[in-house]
């Protein structure tokens, strides 16, 4: 069978939900009903039918061609299957998915895998500010699967993050990881002000020394370290990185002694 | 017991039996070759048999570094015993006293089996509180500060419930060294098997043992039909020029291991001939009672 293309037919007027296009939702549904599926957010009551022409069947591999910024909620809450965009993506990309993949091929807008609790969400341009962060009220981010940004993240990366591992290769902007509960952020590429600003647990893993941290952290030494070696050819078997991020025995800052302390920043030496 | 032989050496036709046990692998990671083969020695010492030791445990292979999650050179050791919850105890007792405590050493799973068995689940409160879980490529790992820096250790093995223990060779020699080259020559063999370990000193055990014996309490006693210094005054299995019998144990992840194991252990000692070594190649059993695994050596000849 061949995947469920979705093709763009013009640049969207207005934002769109796709929320209801992911692989659990669109299961048995006939072609005429997912195209009477409503998308639009404003009183013109867009339809998938307006925005997208259909082809192919198989609901298991979703493929967008072409993206546009106004595409918001791609693969909410997707379990299982995979979602391909050949394009941008809009806020919200990948939320609370828990498992299966998601490839955005261009840009992500704000809140990509917001509050994710698995699977997969690889982005291979930018992405916007609170990436895997929580929305307004909510106590953690990501609570769990794995975020790859080829590109650059936006300021709050990994906000409150519980659980799971993001990857970072072109750099982050401020306050990445700032109030991690657990949980793995890399990065490569630096990071802006105050990365792990108050994070209580968890790590934060760079390429290179931080500089603008926050008081709150302490050098804690450079001993080797197994779980740098075995994180590094982790990222390597999974084409991730190129390189070893860390190497075998990185430096090591503890903080945020502000809040509980226990988090960690390591970072690669030579 | 006469007819089959090999380049000349006589082959009983009997069996060895063997029984169902509980198993685990682990791989044990240093900072080089010798600590990793020190950590991995002192966590399988005195597990020889699981009547006095709680458990059978040795090392099943070394690996090389390119075969090992952090890169390092490491060994994969196996741990039998009778019970999970024996087999749990060991498991814990024997890594936080000899894994956890030997320099720059890691701990790695190396079974995927029936139930999980905790390595780091147990050992992390050894880091009273500055433990670190770390989940990332569907393993779990626990990390705890130590003095050289951090013991990384995975959170749980596997267990398996088809491994079998007790698979055995009994090598019967005219004097004790032809018995002894033959018994290394068989442990060599056997030692290129995946999946099984030979848990006594060397692979050898000099002092094979019968069910029970006369003192109150005994479990096991010597084994005097194979005993030569009482060739004459008990009903011995030994012949007028056998001066020296040595055994091979050998437990397996899986019964067919075993049978792989004990079938190298004879082409060893067969290829050796009786000028150098064995005359003679027997198999202990109970009468094929006790045990579910019966390994008839007619049926693993080279």
């Amino acid at each position: 069978m061949k995947p469920l293309t979705f093709t763009l037919r013009e640049a969207p007027p207005e934002r769109l939900d796709l929320s209801p296009l992911t692989p659990e939702n669109l299961a048995d549904m006939p072609t005429r009903q997912i195209e009477n599926i409503r998308l639009g957010t404003s009183k013109r009551g867009l339809c998938v039918g307006d925005v997208f022409k259909l082809s192919g069947s198989d609901v298991t591999t979703i493929v967008f061609e072409g993206g546009s910024s106004r595409f918001d909620g791609l693969g909410t809450g997707m379990e299982d299957g995979s979602i391909r965009v050949i394009g941008d993506a809009g806020v919200q990309a990948g939320r609370k998915m828990s498992g299966g993949s998601l490839v955005v091929e261009g840009d992500v807008g704000l809140h990509a895998g917001s509050a994710m609790r698995g699977g997969r969400l690889e982005i291979h341009g930018d992405a916007g500010d609170h990436l895997g962060g929580p929305l307004a009220g909510e106590l953690a981010g990501m609570n769990g699967g794995l975020v790859i940004v080829r590109g650059r993240a936006g300021d709050h990366a990994a906000d409150r993050m519980r659980r799971g591992v993001v990857v970072v290769l072109k750099g982050c902007g401020d306050y990445a990881g700032a109030r991690m509960i657990a949980g793995t952020l890399a990065a490569t590429g630096g990071v802006g002000r105050l990365p792990g600003y108050l994070m209580r647990r968890g790590s934060i893993l760079l390429d290179r020394r931080p500089e603008n941290l926050s008081p709150g952290f302490v050098e804690c030494g450079a001993p080797d370290s197994v779980f740098a070696a075995v994180f590094d050819r982790h990222l390597l078997q999974e084409n991730i990185l190129k390189r070893p991020l860390l190497g075998n025995t990185p430096g090591r800052f503890g903080g945020d002694n502000a809040v509980a302390g226990t988090g960690e920043i390591l970072f690669r030496r030579d | 017991m006469q007819g089959l032989s090999v380049n000349g050496v006589a082959i009983d036709d009997t069996f060895a039996e063997a029984f169902g046990m509980r198993a685990t692998a682990i791989i044990i990671t240093g900072p080089n070759r010798k600590w990793a083969r020190q950590a991995a020695i002192t966590m399988t010492g005195f597990a020889t048999s699981v009547i006095g030791c709680g458990c059978e445990a040795a090392i099943d292979t070394e690996l090389p570094a390119s075969q090992t999650p952090d890169g390092r050179p490491g060994c994969r050791v196996m741990i039998f015993a009778m019970s999970t919850d024996g087999l749990q105890a060991q498991l814990q007792n024997r890594l936080g006293q000899c894994v956890l405590t030997s320099p720059g050493s890691a701990c790695f799973a190396a079974l995927k089996g029936v139930a999980d068995l905790k390595l780091g689940s147990a050992l992390r409160y050894f880091g009273d509180g500055w433990q670190v879980s770390k989940k990332f490529g569907g393993r779990h790992f626990w990390r705890v500060p130590v003095m050289d820096g951090e013991f990384l250790c995975e959170a749980t093995t596997g267990l398996t419930k088809d491994a079998v223990g007790g698979g055995n060779l009994l090598l019967v020699a005219s004097s004790n060294a032809k018995a002894l080259a033959a018994a290394e020559a068989a442990v060599a063999a056997i030692e290129e098997v995946p999946g099984v370990i030979m848990p006594f000193p060397g692979g050898i055990v000099r002092s094979g043992s019968k069910v029970g014996g006369k003192y109150k309490g005994m479990m096991a006693s010597t084994n005097d039909a194979f005993a030569p210094t009482l060739r004459g005054v008990v009903k011995s299995e030994l012949g007028p020029n056998d001066n020296a019998v040595l055994e091979i144990v050998i437990d397996g992840e899986t019964s067919d291991a075993v049978a792989a194991a004990m079938k190298a252990g004879i082409r060893a000692v067969t290829g050796l001939g009786p000028d150098k070594g064995a005359s003679r190649i027997t198999a202990g059993n109970y009468g094929g009672k006790l045990g579910k695994f019966h390994y008839h050596l007619k049926e693993l000849l080279p």
